[in-house]
């Protein structure tokens, strides 16, 4: 009885499973279509930040070229003064770090932490095949710098590739002699002032961008098409003129010769010594940031408004409310996508800017990517990676945040 | 007619194409264009081998991300003294055997030839250039500046300053116009106080400075009214007063020199080709043909037997070259030696010196 009820396809196959294959099927097809996509999301963004994120942990500058030390610190605890067998095994080290030309890679990585040490390595190298036991006394010859305990501390920890040091210089903690960690002197500090200003930076451009790209989506979306494609226009050309073009476009109008102050003194609004600094300092950041940034906001902005109906408006007033009102409880809640999309837009944007501060900021518009931009120049990947997985967390943070708040799901981008 | 003329050069190009280019990377500007025309297109006409130059802000950055990613695509670079003896010593420079270079066009051997320093283990000088400050001769009606201290005195001065954006260069130039004596800023700059002491003189004028990076820079925000004085590489200054004669005058007083110098990254692809340019332009004239182009001195004696004379004809270049007697008077050699350990740590301190408000 039971093998009449199991429903069967035309060429006897059990239906169930039949409909297994065919979606199975399907599914590899669908798999076949995003497979492209997949492969590149994968080499050229899952592989480099798990990549970055590795770097920023990891340095062999020091233990690969120093393997005897390395040994001689796992044997040895911690307190362990250095004897001669450890001051042999930096002697060979050092030798084979000549022979190899690792000294100024292994003293660069030491040199982080104390600095002089770079010297320190690279001549004490060339010396080293020269060197006769007892190597302690031949190397304090050398350098006292090598009786120093912070030094050896120093290299106990970076006999390690794997290191949290450089999360804990990118939050302004150092180590000291005895390992434990404190903050650096208050003339140092620099990390987390600087990404604290980099989210408020970015927050004030954010909600200038808002501003201003409110009523002009608003135009955009209610003019007439013939008017409204003209403005579309001119909001897309700046969109796609060169950044640099447009950064350096507004350091010629906004710098102290510049077209703006010339204007204002010429219409008397300014003397001529009191033209005004809107360049090469924070000014000059947010004003250029924000202009560059506005199609970000204008564009989800206008997508969402563009398909508000015009009638709930009218409704409203019919009803007896205030413009105001039916601003505030009618028009505005059902842009709120276009808003959410269009802050974090810009926000997450913001947040990683890099050549326009770089160019128009000076000294004190200057964001994180500017500070990772300048350990990347000096090779010091390490740190320019934690700095990086550093402001990651943070947007990924922020994220978090927004989506508990608005809820990721009420995005609109168009 | 007009086909062969096409396919003639579609030939040559596949000529040279076939043939390894030598790529000089440098730092743009006139300096660049310096190079390109004292160094590397005679040196095409001499040898045949074709060249190729490009430009960065600093060549030291980019060539050790080459070397370090094994995809070396440039043969020849321009670094500054303390980045070649910090990039021959972390292994990305390949070693020159001295051997290769001519001697002298008076026939003195080469390493008697070259002054003092100016040969080290991976490379080769080809010039003398120094950080000097100039200003704009029409800023000024009366009193004009004369010393390194008048860049910090903004009363008798008023005005923007122009400066570098790092550490290195300005810390010295701080320290000399708070009086130290060029023999011991390097001292002072190695002690806590001593830093401190530059990072208070240039406190003094922070609010009036204008931050630039490269070298192009200081001659622009000179020319726009931006800055009424700025530190900047002599050169440049040189050919923007001598070439395009713009009002800049440059004062020597506190300048910091120091050689610039050809390497040759680990792995470039034409290393061969590299050390036959290397020693074309480090010889006696290819000196000469660059410093005809721009005020860096070069650093062998014979090439300062006979006059220099500007591409113009007729500017005589040793009143402009920074080892010029009259200019050495308050001058500083920049301290290679230092700054390859104190790089990043006094570079650190500046950083976050300019980020405080």
């Amino acid at each position: 009885m039971a093998d009449v009820a199991l429903l069967t396809t035309s060429d006897g196959r059990p239906l169930a499973q039949a409909l297994v294959q065919a979606q199975a099927r399907a599914r590899r097809r669908a798999l076949f279509l995003v497979l492209p996509l997949l492969l590149f999301v994968i080499f050229s963004f899952i592989l480099p930040i798990g990549q970055m994120l590795h770097r920023s942990v990891y340095n062999d500058g020091f233990s690969a070229s120093a393997p005897q030390l390395g040994a001689w610190f796992a044997q040895n605890p911690a307190s362990t003064e250095p004897d001669e067998a450890a001051f042999a095994a930096l002697a060979a080290d050092l030798a084979s770090m000549q022979a190899n030309r690792l000294a100024g890679e292994a003293g660069t990585r030491i040199n982080y932490v104390i600095p002089e040490t770079r010297s320190l390595f690279t001549r004490s190298a060339r010396d080293a095949k020269n060197l006769t036991p007892p190597f302690k006394a031949a190397l304090l010859e050398v350098d006292p710098k090598w009786g120093d305990p912070a030094l050896w501390q120093a290299m106990r920890a970076a006999s390690s590739a794997y290191t949290l040091d450089f999360y804990l210089v990118s939050a302004d903690f150092q180590r000291t002699a005895d390992g434990s960690i404190e903050r650096v002197d208050e003339n140092r500090q620099i990390y987390i002032a600087l990404f604290v200003k980099t989210f408020i930076l970015s927050a004030i451009i954010t909600v200038l961008c808002l501003l201003i790209a409110f009523p002009v989506a608003h135009l955009l979306a209610t003019l007439p098409m013939a008017k409204a494609n003209l403005l579309m226009i001119l909001v897309l050309l700046p969109f796609w003129t060169s950044l640099l073009v447009r950064t350096t476009s507004w350091m010629a109008l906004l710098q102290g010769e510049g077209v703006i102050n010339d204007l204002l003194v010429w219409i008397g609004a300014i003397t001529e010594d009191g033209r005004l600094r809107m360049i090469n300092n924070q000014t000059g950041t947010i004003i250029v940031m924000t202009h560059i940034l506005l199609p970000f906001m204008i564009l989800p902005l206008y997508s969402v408004m563009k398909v508000i109906p015009p009638s709930y408006a009218r409704a409203a007033r019919s009803l007896g409310a205030t413009s105001w009102t039916t601003f505030r409880r009618i028009y505005l809640p059902q842009t709120l996508p276009g808003v959410a999309a269009g802050s974090l837009l810009v926000f997450i944007l913001a947040v990683g800017y890099y050549i326009t501060p770089a160019l128009v900021g000076g000294a004190d518009g200057q964001l994180i990517s500017n500070l990772i931009d300048f350990h990347m120049d000096r090779s010091n990947w390490s740190m320019a990676a934690a700095l990086s997985a550093m402001l990651l967390v943070g947007v990924l943070i922020l994220y978090w945040l927004y989506d508990r708040l608005v809820g990721i799901d009420r995005l609109k981008l168009g | 007619m007009k086909k062969t003329l096409i396919l003639s050069t579609a030939l040559a190009g596949f000529a040279v194409a076939a043939q390894a280019d030598v790529t000089v990377m440098s730092w743009g500007g006139a300096y660049g264009a310096a190079q390109t025309e004292g160094h590397l297109k005679p040196f095409t006409a001499a040898t045949g081998i074709a060249t190729v130059m490009v430009d960065s802000d600093n060549p030291a950055t980019p060539i050790k991300a080459m070397v370090e990613a094994n995809n070396v695509t440039i043969d020849v670079a321009s670094l500054e003294y303390a980045d070649a003896i910090r990039l021959c010593d972390e292994g990305v420079l390949e070693v020159i055997d001295p051997a290769i270079l001519p001697p002298g066009a008076d026939g003195t051997a080469a390493m008697d030839d070259f002054l003092p320093g100016a040969v080290t283990e991976c490379a080769v000088s080809t010039d003398i250039w120094a950080t000097v400050y100039a200003y704009d001769t029409t800023k000024f009606t009366g009193d004009v500046p004369t010393t390194a201290a008048d860049f910090f005195d903004t009363t008798k001065f008023p005005g923007k300053r122009g400066v570098r954006k790092g550490a290195k260069a300005v810390l010295e130039f701080a320290l000399m116009a708070d009086g130290v004596p060029a023999s011991e800023v390097y001292a002072t700059l190695s002690t806590p106080e001593g830093v401190d002491r530059a990072f208070a003189k240039l406190d003094t004028i922070k609010a009036d400075i204008v931050w630039w990076e490269a070298g192009a820079q200081p001659p622009q925000l000179l020319a726009d009214g931006e800055v009424v004085m700025s530190t900047a590489y002599n050169g440049r200054i040189f050919n923007a007063a001598v070439a395009e004669g713009k009002p800049f005058q440059i004062v020597w007083d506190g300048q910091i020199y120091e050689n610039e110098m050809y390497a040759i990254p680990k792995g470039a692809p034409n290393k061969e080709e590299a050390l036959q340019f290397i020693a074309y332009a480090t010889s006696t004239e290819g000196l000469r043909q660059q410093a005809q182009w721009i005020s860096y001195g070069p650093a062998r004696k014979s090439s300062l037997t006979e006059p220099l004379i500007f591409n113009d004809g007729k500017t005589e270049m040793a009143p402009h070259l920074p080892t010029n007697p009259a200019n050495m008077g308050n001058a500083l050699e920049s301290g290679s030696e230092f700054w390859v350990d104190r790089d990043a740590e006094l570079n650190e301190r500046f950083n976050a010196w300019l980020a405080a408000n």
